[in-house]
């Protein structure tokens, strides 16, 4: 048994959230009164379906077939060596279908959408990638769609925004408050709440309201499930070291969940240290924030002294979240996983390393995994191995770095 | 008895409908608050629900998260609202104040502060609009023995075994939301509304407010038809802010449209 299960009261690290929702004191449910109905109608749906064998095959299959998986497990073989310690593997999200995780959990959601009878599926989106890998699904099943997207963030991802529109769905442009991921969350609950009887929310990370941070989670494991099996196949063993970039959490926890009850593999989650933590410019809700309630469940997050969520920073869109899912909350204060963070610049230096000495061109929030991954390696031996999860690839990113780089492309 | 208790016990012997309107603390601006809420008395409301500011308003629509916008960036806190309540008080000892708001800036300060505070303020009873009975227990725990009321709220979608979980364990009175959607919304079914309620007054002895969606007299008069109260919130905050700037002729106006909501209920 894990050293860490001593501070609970279960048998399994796997075992969680509890029938409420709950990961000890964190997740639940906390929402309007409009949206328990709802909320617990999805729960049922999510139960029988997750057990059906028809609903699993159809989402293997699609897995398989439209969205290109298993994805690989690559020995970073050249990277390693430059590193100087542990030996490297990357799991390749970044290869999937729409170029990053996001889309196992899509498909995951939208058979559940059609199967619930749904004909509507709405969906937030921060840097875009969750709303193009939503539009995707709902193009695949001939469903409508509709993204909700801060104003702010349309701005910075014009690329992505037409994808989504190519793809046959409307991007609302939320104007609220920060104009960012968060206030996308606030306008499409209250689509929801306001459309429930028709249309199924795709929520994009671990976050809100229970049954979604297990869901999303168990759509995302076949990333942990995969990476599991390929390690032993291609090194005899179990990985020393797994790590994953945290905004919301959905790729760390779709890598880690599969090894909870692994006792010698160390969990680290990597968050979004901005200009650095000391700057409170940043987006490390696990490392500088504390827990409080937003958008449905009990979580770390970055709020004021009055409880008012602030405003934070990453160069990387898709981390740029002032919350973190539960689950994540719970692993850090039962001592199971460890998060840590990186910098805006550090995150850079790890995506132009890649992007050099591998041949592959990862996303920046994937890049923020990396420049951990690259001070923990140095400091192992030559025969450890260290799974890191590259979650999403670069192209989107592109425009990004070069102006960053004083460069118009 | 409460003053929310006592408040519903005198207009029932006068077979009178309760008025409730919304404002959001600190909107337009901190120093206007308690004048609009002594103007709202004045024009006819018998309990005043107060907005407390918060920057992720889920629930409400535009009219109320711009409300709460203005008052985040006019510095409104939490201490704010609670000073404004203490000031209402040293001219009005009776009618009831029930703060409205999301949970994350009650659990900052803490359960048993946020509510020992609010007691000395005199405030009388807590809507939370993201904490449903199934999270509660912890809070009522608190505020049950200092007397706040904890006012729950009721969905068209709420059903069954949730309808009688709410009904044990509210106090006050309870709220019905009138329509699926956010503050704000329109197309307001009567009858549907009707319907509900007598499944509510079946389950619970508490008196039943209805809101969301009522936007005039004429909304006014046939919900109070059906309910013991009316809560009128986005149709007030929007003349609020069409008149922010002019501080006379925004309370003439909102007092002028109290009244004549005024008016409307006491012809039933």
């Amino acid at each position: 048994m894990p050293e860490v299960m001593k501070n609970t009261n279960i048998d399994s690290l796997k075992s969680m959230p509890d029938k409420r929702g709950h990961f000890g004191n964190y997740g639940g449910r906390f929402v309007s009164e409009t949206l328990m109905g709802p909320l617990e109608e999805l729960e049922q749906a999510y139960k029988k379906y997750i057990n059906d064998p028809d609903f699993i095959a159809e989402y293997e299959h699609d897995l398989k077939h439209f969205v290109g998986r298993p994805s690989p497990l690559y020995h970073a073989k050249r990277w390693s060596e430059e590193l100087g310690g542990a030996q490297v593997y990357l799991k390749r999200e970044d290869l999937n279908h729409t170029g990053a995780h996001k889309v196992n959990n899509t498909v995951g959601q939208a058979l559940l959408a059609k199967r619930m009878g749904k004909r509507r599926v709405i969906a937030e989106t921060g840097a875009g990638q969750h709303g193009v890998a939503s539009a995707t699904v709902a193009a695949r099943y001939g469903m409508e769609c509709v993204v909700y997207m801060g104003a702010e963030d349309i701005k910075r991802q014009a690329i992505n925004v037409y994808r989504m529109k190519l793809l046959g769905a409307t991007v609302v442009s939320v104007e609220a408050g920060s104009k960012t991921l968060k206030d996308a969350l606030n306008e499409a609950m209250r689509d929801w709440v306001t459309n429930v009887d028709d249309t199924f929310y795709i929520i994009g990370t671990v976050a809100g309201p229970h049954p979604y941070p297990a869901m999303v989670r168990d759509f995302n494991a076949v990333v942990g499930r995969e990476a599991r099996q390929q390690c032993q196949e291609q090194a005899g063993r179990l990985p020393d070291l797994l790590v994953a970039c945290v905004g919301g959490g959905s790729n760390a926890i779709g890598l880690f969940h599969p090894f909870l009850d692994d006792k010698d593999v160390a969990l680290y989650g990597v968050e979004a240290a901005g200009d650095g933590i000391e700057t409170g410019r940043h987006a490390a809700p696990l490392n500088a924030g504390k827990p409080g309630v937003l958008h449905g469940n009990r979580t770390y997050l970055m709020e004021d002294k009055y409880g008012q969520i602030i405003e934070t920073h990453s160069i990387s869109a898709g981390l740029d979240y002032p919350g973190v899912g539960p689950e994540h909350s719970w692993l850090k204060d039962v001592g199971r996983a460890n998060y840590v963070s990186v910098t805006d610049v550090e995150a850079l230096k790890a995506f132009h390393d890649l992007t050099r000495i591998e041949g592959i061109i990862p996303a920046l929030e994937s890049s923020h995994a990396l420049a951990y991954t690259a001070k923990l390696a140095p400091e192992m031996d030559k025969d450890a191995i260290i799974i890191t999860n590259l979650s999403g690839r670069g192209d989107k990113d592109i425009h990004t770095v070069a102006a960053l780089e004083g460069i118009t492309v | 008895m409460s003053r929310i208790k006592a408040c519903f016990s005198v207009l029932k012997e006068s077979h009178k409908k309760a008025l409730i309107p919304f404002i959001t603390a600190g909107d337009p601006a901190p120093d206007l608050t308690v004048d609009l809420m002594h103007e709202l008395v004045a024009a006819g409301a018998d309990i005043i629900e107060l907005g407390v500011p918060f920057s992720d308003p889920m629930a409400d629509g535009p009219v109320i998260q711009r409300a709460s916008e203005r008052a985040l960036a006019q510095g409104t806190n939490t201490d704010d609202v609670f000073n404004i309540v203490e000031e209402f008080r040293t001219k009005n000892d009776s009618t009831p104040v029930i703060l409205m708001g999301y949970l994350n800036p009650i659990e900052v300060m803490g359960y048993q502060h946020f509510a020992e505070k609010a007691v000395k303020a005199g405030v009388d009873g807590l809507i939370i609009v993201d904490l449903p009975p199934e999270e509660a227990d912890e809070l009522t725990a608190v505020i049950k023995p200092l007397d706040l009321d904890h006012i729950f709220l009721i969905s068209p979608t709420t059903h069954g075994v949730r309808l009688d979980k709410i009904s044990e364990v509210a106090s006050g009175f309870l709220y019905y939301v009138s329509l699926k959607g956010v503050t704000g919304s329109n197309q307001l079914d009567i009858g549907a509304v009707s319907e509900k309620l007598a499944e509510i007054r079946s389950k619970a002895d508490l008196p039943v407010g209805v809101g969301f969606g009522i936007r005039d007299a004429q909304t006014a008069e046939a919900v109070g038809r059906v309910s013991d109260a009316v809560v009128v919130g986005s149709a007030l905050v929007e003349r609020i802010a069409e008149h922010a700037g002019n501080n006379e002729k925004m309370k003439k106006e909102i007092s002028s449209f109290i009244g004549s909501l005024r008016t409307a209920l006491d012809s039933i």
